[in-house]
């Protein structure tokens, strides 16, 4: 066994939410430690060359080293004690963990949400007023002709998304590749992607909803007047060639990120795109797609949806899954200091919530898992380390288009999986709970 | 013993096995159907219920990308319509679309225990697989989209017969599929690539391929009878709900050439007239084109009035009833295997085409001659609920409660079709065929659909009541492989259920051919495209049929 380094060809990467599935990893002959991870980025071969297994406590409990078993019962202990329990993160780690996550959310009669919440949450709100057209990457890849981004950065962001999905792969239908498509990027300022773009629109800050009106108006054949280039930096003419140079394209495709989620007009933005694409396929085939960020963030919304009907800020309090954003999502929950018990998995709201959520974070009982220390994971009452996603457990993961994928680790870790922990804190509540399978003897 | 059960005193339909009505001890053993069990075992006095295999439907839409689309897209849908956790059982919500557990419950509720997802692209197997899952108590399978599928079409163009056949059991394999789909065949190419639009003919070229969608439904027929798979290709046609489509449907049934075929929701594409003008029905020319060639089985797609959901790989169709709803619209194409449309929907009653539809779906299953070729279904959720079940059935035994309904409906419409003519009341003999023998048989599912030793134990007792939507509506036992999920009306304990799938033989030479094709086309390696065994931990491999 030891000696030989081992490689895992077609591994895959959950830095981000291209999920890249082509890398080649080798494994020191030690098998602790990742020494190469070919074909993947800057960031993910960050992600897999900087992955140490460290020597931290499997857990903690109120700071002092705990077995295990001993972290299960007090983290069971906390939740079945409190009376608005409440569990959050979720985006970085696997579907099977996910599940288990809801479950606990169910039988506490608690309240679960996803880091959806704070950046594709007013994606999920603008798709249930409006729908939305899309497409799987490779179906872009095939047929995209006119690829356009809004609000995004991918070229740091989602560093392969252009070599691997929408600008230059060739296809059958795009023997030149990035020749045979149009590049078109929206934002307030020139970033890494703006300079490969054939056409870079630099828009005033806020102005992104009246500017996919006012697209929306051309591609209707509406006239509008000039005053559109004061109030969003973009003249009527270009605005007018822009919008029949979509009308005309064979497929086009418009990816947008939280450069549009997450400024002024939130899901108002995203339902004018997602309504804009839809008004285009009158003329051609237009379909959209929020870039996700985390590796398994699509994954969370997809497990927390079919599991409850609704994709983030569920609520179970009454016994069954209520959907309120704005009050069931977790920044709201904690920034009004409702929730007397929180649970944090993969995430770290300690440093980038609210002021107000992280002093209410601090005055209740935190439960967390992360193959790391965190900023939340210090107030923790009860800390585990876990091993990480991908590289140390398999599981199933979405990349940003709902394709599913199945994990190849490279190697094991010291400490057990999200799932395993969750699982067997799941399986304590029932029992305190009195939770268990109703089977009465036959007749 | 504890997994031992009697049931004696209930009156016993099980048609596969010729039992109409007759009072008849079920003993079960291990799961099983059994001759005999031990004097001393649990028994259940079933006086004054009736006993039926567990319900099979053959064909739904419950689970995958599509089915999660539709339910996080209609949250409005869900609000006044939860299912709270009782115990163990899990809490979800309702409306057209059901989360996962809700699902498994309200089919079980219903004395159903075996459900087919009818639409899956392969690339979005292992997702189906994982809702199918967390989808309780009831046994279940999927059928893979295979007749847009680019690898397969262009194998086809070139006359590569051979290995055609061979990639068709691949892909079944690699998918874990149970059947082989066909939805509009030769229909995506045109959606994806060229401006939106569609085949309307069966001897139309498709664009971009040396080849005609008949050529892909012959291929596939053929192929799917070739491989013996338990199931034939299962078959939304071309040109569903379009006015006129019934040449169409009868175009693709004499396509088989008396080989086994599916036609599925028939109901969609019975219709006469011209199109863009209003639908006729053509309910009998397809009834009597079914009772004449033995080889040719259907569903109905029987629509309900009430709310649904447009769901299907044919997004064409999805595109042009938006336009004329102007209701809030999903498109998801899928890289070289299928289209997707999503539509929240409302069949009303005072709506002409809408009440049509009603009527000729059930014109259909009263026409039929051979109810073992003209199954029961709603498309659920395109044509209305799998909740509707209990009312269908109430509609198709109780003739006197059909013409109250029709009433209510656009009596234009009803009186275009010969729905009022017919006298027919299904005997419940004949809804246990539908329902259940079937669909088992259909499905080439030999341990289900019936109660004969060494059947799998999924039976239903519900109260004999002369209301039989209120019979049908609630079971008072629902016994699960050999164990009870519903005893005395109440809810036991969970059960997990299985995942039903095909593995026909391929020669290992072809994925040499297809993994190509994957370099140029998709965006995933191949190599992590097959789903692992691990996936169904909890599977049942249903054998394909020797071949002669
Ligand atoms: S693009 Fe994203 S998924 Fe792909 S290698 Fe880079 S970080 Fe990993
Ligand atoms: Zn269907």
């Amino acid at each position: 066994m030891s000696g030989s380094s081992k490689v895992i060809e077609n591994a895959i990467c959950t830095f981000c939410g291209c999920v890249c599935d082509d890398i080649e990893l080798t494994v020191d002959s030690g098998g602790k430690h990742i020494t190469q991870a070919k074909n993947a980025c800057v960031l993910g071969k960050a992600w897999f060359l900087e992955h140490k297994v460290e020597d931290f406590p499997v857990a903690l409990i109120d700071g002092k080293e705990a077995s295990l078993e001993e972290a299960v019962d007090a983290a069971a202990e906390v939740f079945v004690n409190a009376k608005f329990p409440t569990i959050y993160g979720l985006s970085d780690t696997t579907c099977e963990a996910q599940k288990q996550a809801v479950a606990i959310a169910d039988y506490l009669n608690g309240n679960i949400d996803t880091t959806t919440s704070v950046c594709h949450g007013p994606t999920g709100m603008a798709f249930q007023g409006v729908g939305e057209s899309t497409a799987s990457l490779g179906e872009i890849k095939n047929r995209a002709d006119f690829v356009m981004y809004w609000g995004g950065n991918p070229a740091e962001a989602h560093p392969r998304h252009f070599e691997r999905y929408a600008v230059n792969p060739k296809s059958p239908w795009m023997p030149n590749g990035k020749e045979d498509r149009t590049i078109a990027m929206v934002d307030i300022r020139p970033t890494q992607s703006s300079m490969i773009a054939d056409i870079f629109l630099q828009i005033k800050p806020g102005s992104d909803f009246e500017l996919l009106w006012a697209m929306r108006a051309l591609v209707k054949g509406r006239a509008l007047d000039r005053s559109v280039e004061e109030r969003t930096g973009i003249s009527l003419d270009r605005l007018e060639a822009l919008v029949q140079q979509m009308k005309d394209c064979q497929f086009g495709v418009l990816f947008f990120g939280m450069g549009l989620t997450m400024t002024r007009g939130r899901h108002f933005n995203v339902g004018a795109l997602l309504q804009l694409v839809t008004d285009l396929n009158d003329f051609t085939h237009f379909v959209s797609m929020p870039t996700r960020g985390h590796g398994n963030v699509t994954g969370a919304d997809n497990v927390v949806a079919w599991q409850t009907g609704y994709n983030f800020g569920v609520n179970f309090n009454r016994g069954y899954p209520r959907f309120n954003p704005g009050e069931f999502t977790t920044a709201d929950v904690l920034g009004r200091g409702e929730a007397d018990a929180l649970c944090v998995i993969a995430s770290d709201p300690g440093s980038n919530f609210s002021a107000k959520a992280i002093e209410h974070i601090k005055s209740i009982p935190v439960i967390t898992l992360d193959p790391k220390p965190t900023v939340t994971s210090q107030h923790a009452k009860v800390a585990f380390t876990t091993a990480t996603y991908g590289i140390n457990v398999p599981g199933t993961v979405y990349r940003m288009d709902n394709v599913p994928l199945s994990l190849r680790p490279a190697f094991d870790s010291p400490f057990p999986s999200d799932e395993k922990v969750l699982r067997a804190i799941k399986e304590r509540i029932c029992e305190l709970r009195g939770i268990t399978p109703n089977h009465k003897p036959a007749a | 013993m504890s997994s031992a059960i009697r049931i004696k005193n209930g009156k016993v339909y099980d048609p596969l096995n010729g039992i109409d009505g007759e009072i008849k001890e079920i003993c079960v053993q291990d799961g099983k159907i059994v001759d005999s069990i031990p004097d001393d075992s649990p028994c259940i006095d079933a006086h004054g219920m009736v006993v039926l295999p567990g319900g099979v439907d053959i064909h739904c839409h419950i689970a995958g990308h599509k089915v999660n689309l539709a339910r996080k897209f209609q949250p409005e849908s869900k609000r006044h319509d939860v299912s709270p956790r009782v115990n163990e059982l899990r809490s979800g919500t309702g409306g057209s679309v059901p989360s996962t557990f809700t699902t498994g419950y309200r089919y079980a509720t219903l004395g159903y225990t075996t459900a087919m997802e009818a639409a899956v692209p392969p690339l979005g197997a292992r997702h189906t697989i994982e809702e199918l899952h967390d989808t309780p108590v009831i046994d279940k399978g999927f059928y893979i989209l295979l007749a847009n599928n680019v690898c397969l079409n262009q194998l086809l163009e070139k006359g590569r017969m051979a290995e055609f056949k061979e990639a068709v059991a691949w892909w079944l394999n690699a998918a874990k599929g149970y059947g082989v789909k066909l939805v509009n065949p030769g229909g995506d190419e045109p959606w994806k690539g060229n401006r939106n639009s569609n085949v309307h003919n069966l001897d139309e070229q498709i664009r971009g391929f040396d080849l005609t969608p008949r050529k892909i439904i012959k291929a596939l027929i053929d192929t799917t009878n070739d491989l013996g798979l338990p199931h034939p290709a299962h078959i939304h046609c071309n040109n569903l709900g379009h006015s006129g489509n019934y040449t169409t449907t009868i175009e693709t049934m004499k396509t088989a050439e008396g080989r086994r075929v599916h036609i599925t929701h028939i109901q969609f594409h019975s219709y006469g007239g011209e199109v863009g003008k209003n639908p006729t029905s053509k309910a009998k020319e397809i009834s009597d084109f079914i009772n004449n060639n033995p080889n040719v089985s259907a569903d109905v797609g029987q629509v309900m009035f009430g709310d649904a959901t447009i769901m299907t790989g044919d997004a064409p169709l999805t595109w042009q009833l938006r336009n004329m709803t102007n209701k809030k619209w999903i498109n998801a194409d899928t890289e070289c295997e299928s289209g997707c449309g999503i539509l929240p929907f409302s069949y009303q009653e005072h709506i002409y085409t809408h009440a049509l539809q009603w009527a000729i779906g059930l014109e259909l299953f009263l026409m039929a001659k051979d109810p073992w070729r003209m199954v029961l279904s709603t498309d659920h959720p395109n044509g209305g609920s799998f909740m509707n079940y209990p009312k269908l059935i109430r509609l198709l035994m109780d003739k006197q409660f059909r013409k109250e309904q029709a009433a209510l409906a656009n009596q234009k419409a009803i009186n275009s079709t010969s729905l009022l003519d017919l006298e027919r009341e299904m005997s419940m003999y004949e809804i246990a065929i539908i329902s259940r023998a079937a669909p088992a048989k259909l499905l080439g599912l030999d341990n289900k659909g019936h109660l004969g030793v060494g059947g799998d134990a999924d039976i239903t007792l519900y109260d004999d009541q002369e209301d039989k939507e209120a019979m049908f509506n609630a079971a008072r036992y629902v016994i699960k492989g050999g164990r009870f999920f519903i005893k005395d009306y109440e809810f036991c304990s969970d059960y997990q259920g299985r995942i039903l799938h095909v593995e026909p033989e391929y020669d290992r030479a072809i994925t040499q051919k297809i993994k190509p094709f994957f370099e140029d086309y998709y965006t995933i390696q191949f190599e992590n495209y097959s789903i692992d065994d691990s996936y169904v931990h909890d599977g049942e491999v249903v054998p394909t049929k020797s071949l002669s």
